[in-house]
């Protein structure tokens, strides 16, 4: 089924989107002329298959459940934020905070991605086959961010559990974040991650692991007490 | 918030439709700015004749005209709106000094191939209050303004011109911009408003004045500026863009064979001949994009 922006109305479009009748079996939707538009596809809750025919502005994809977002171009400030679970594909370059304080699912962005991206993400995983910009991972919290390029300033500040993947070169660190031993387990979690992502060719023995040093006030059980 | 967009055309396909092309853009980012808009637009020059971008606000044109008469020799004067376009062979030094003075008028811009307009109200219809639509030029950069650092008034609204040919677009907000007034009024340099952006183009002045290219005079700024910013500045032969390192303040840049488009979200351009086929990126933070000379 086609959507065409430019005939409907946004908010026309994510509701027909948001309100799947499981009766009719039509999984496929595509959506024309995006035109820079935000929120394309926010709030998505039903296994269906979305193609974004052009560049999108911001939020696209906000807080989806199970459906697979496709975007043939760029996408603005905040693509997958708050993501619970289900897939978004950005075949162009994907602007600052991408994936960020997303719970659940999996974020492929063919280009790059600007600053902030997986800034506090809480579980999705995120693979990028370009750069990052600065501050990305910043105080992550759970998941998995594989860059395939390089990465920006202060990469993971203050991050808690996320493990982060890099082929390329890292700008700085930030505060707490330190380079970790690759362990098998490791090897196959990043492995898995970039057969996901149809990266297959790349090796995961390229890749260097970041993590916590697990050293800044809320990791100290002596401040426990404080509470 | 603000909403900031420009155009540069690298060939002279376009030039026509420059002002179309604008338009489009400033309407584009109503969203982001609702309070005042404005534009300035860069056409060819005449060798000796420089123009002088006035806003006279209620005075009336016969007025003005009037008023001036005598005391400047002009070539031309066009009304458009509450703005005129004054040109004159005249040393500047001479117009600015008569203009300044001139009760219930202000100057928003001078040079050999700048006109400027600006005013309070929604960016359709300030675009279609001074007829955007039918400029044509080699270059033009706009603004749509969500006030926060002073009055929405005429002398709010943005761009923001302190030098020959020169103006400025911001989206942001500068936090050392009294000092640097302070330490700009000393070295000469007018200001008409308590806005933190004619500050930031007071500084451009003055290091384009003392002979630095527009690039490095961005790249000093990125060091004695503070605050958060995404300025888009203009001469009579190019643009550049800078964001601040934070880069907090967003922009977009798109660029074909034809022309560089920049705004601060991509649906201020997606209206634009062949964009979905341009080069589209977003400008990194503390490093100067420049087009032209």
């Amino acid at each position: 089924m086609k959507l065409d922006l430019r005939k409907l109305k946004l908010r026309k479009v994510n509701e027909t989107l948001q309100s799947i009748d499981p009766k009719r079996n039509n999984k496929s939707y595509t959506i024309l002329n995006p035109e820079g538009n935000h929120a394309i596809c926010a709030g998505l809750t039903d296994d269906i298959d979305v193609t974004v025919k052009g560049h999108v502005g911001y939020y696209c994809g906000g807080m989806n459940q199970n459906a697979n977002i496709t975007v043939e171009g760029n996408v603005g400030t905040g693509v997958a934020e708050n993501m619970m679970s289900g897939k978004i594909h950005v075949k162009g370059n994907a602007s600052q905070s991408a994936g960020a304080t997303a719970h659940g699912g999996f974020l492929v962005i063919d280009g790059d991605a600007s600053s902030r991206c997986g800034i506090s993400m809480k579980g999705i995983d995120i693979v990028v086959k370009g750069s990052v910009g600065h501050m990305s991972a910043f105080m992550a919290q759970s998941g998995n961010l594989v860059i395939c390029g390089d990465a920006g300033e202060a990469l993971g500040d203050s991050l808690y559990e996320t493990d982060i993947y890099i082929k390329g070169r890292v700008k700085s660190l930030g505060a707490d974040c330190i380079e970790k031993k690759m362990d098998n387990k490791h090897l196959k979690k990043l492995d898995k991650l970039l057969k996901k992502a149809k990266l297959d060719k790349l090796k995961s023995k390229d890749f260097k692991r970041y993590g916590s040093a697990r050293k800044l006030y809320n990791f100290k059980i002596d401040n426990v007490s404080n509470y | 918030m603000c909403g900031i967009v420009g155009i540069y055309l690298k060939s002279k396909k376009f030039e026509k439709d420059l002002g179309k092309m604008l338009s489009g853009m400033l309407i584009n980012m109503e969203s982001r700015g609702p309070d005042s808009a404005g534009f300035a637009i860069y056409k060819k020059e005449k060798k000796e004749e420089v123009k002088y971008s006035i806003c006279i606000n209620n005075l009336s044109f016969e007025k003005f005209k009037k008023g001036i008469t005598g005391k400047i020799k002009f070539t031309k004067i066009l009304k458009n709106s509450d703005h005129v376009i004054l040109s004159s062979k005249e040393k500047p030094k001479k117009v600015l000094d008569i203009l300044n003075e001139f009760k219930g008028v202000s100057l928003v811009g001078y040079g050999k191939s700048i006109e400027i307009f600006k005013q309070v109200g929604n960016p359709k219809d300030v675009v279609k209050k001074f007829n955007l639509e039918n400029f044509s030029g080699t270059h033009g950069i706009g603004h749509t303004r969500m006030a926060t650092e002073s009055a929405i008034t005429t002398d709010g609204s943005h761009p923001y011109s302190t030098g020959s040919d020169e103006c400025l677009v911001h989206n942001g907000s500068l936090s050392n911009h009294n000092n640097l007034r302070r330490d700009l009024t000393k070295k000469g340099i007018n200001f008409k408003s308590e806005n933190d952006t004619e500050v930031a183009a007071g500084y451009i002045s003055n290091h384009l004045s003392s002979k630095k290219n527009l690039k490095e005079t961005l790249m000093s700024g990125l060091g004695d500026l503070d605050g958060f910013y995404t300025f888009i500045t203009g001469t009579r032969k190019g643009f550049a863009i800078v964001r601040d390192e934070i880069a907090c303040k967003p922009a977009v840049v798109a660029e074909t064979k034809d022309y560089v488009a920049i705004a601060s979200e991509f649906q201020a351009m997606a209206h634009l001949p062949s964009v979905n086929m341009a080069k589209i990126f977003e400008p990194e933070p503390g490093i100067v994009y420049s087009w032209g000379k």
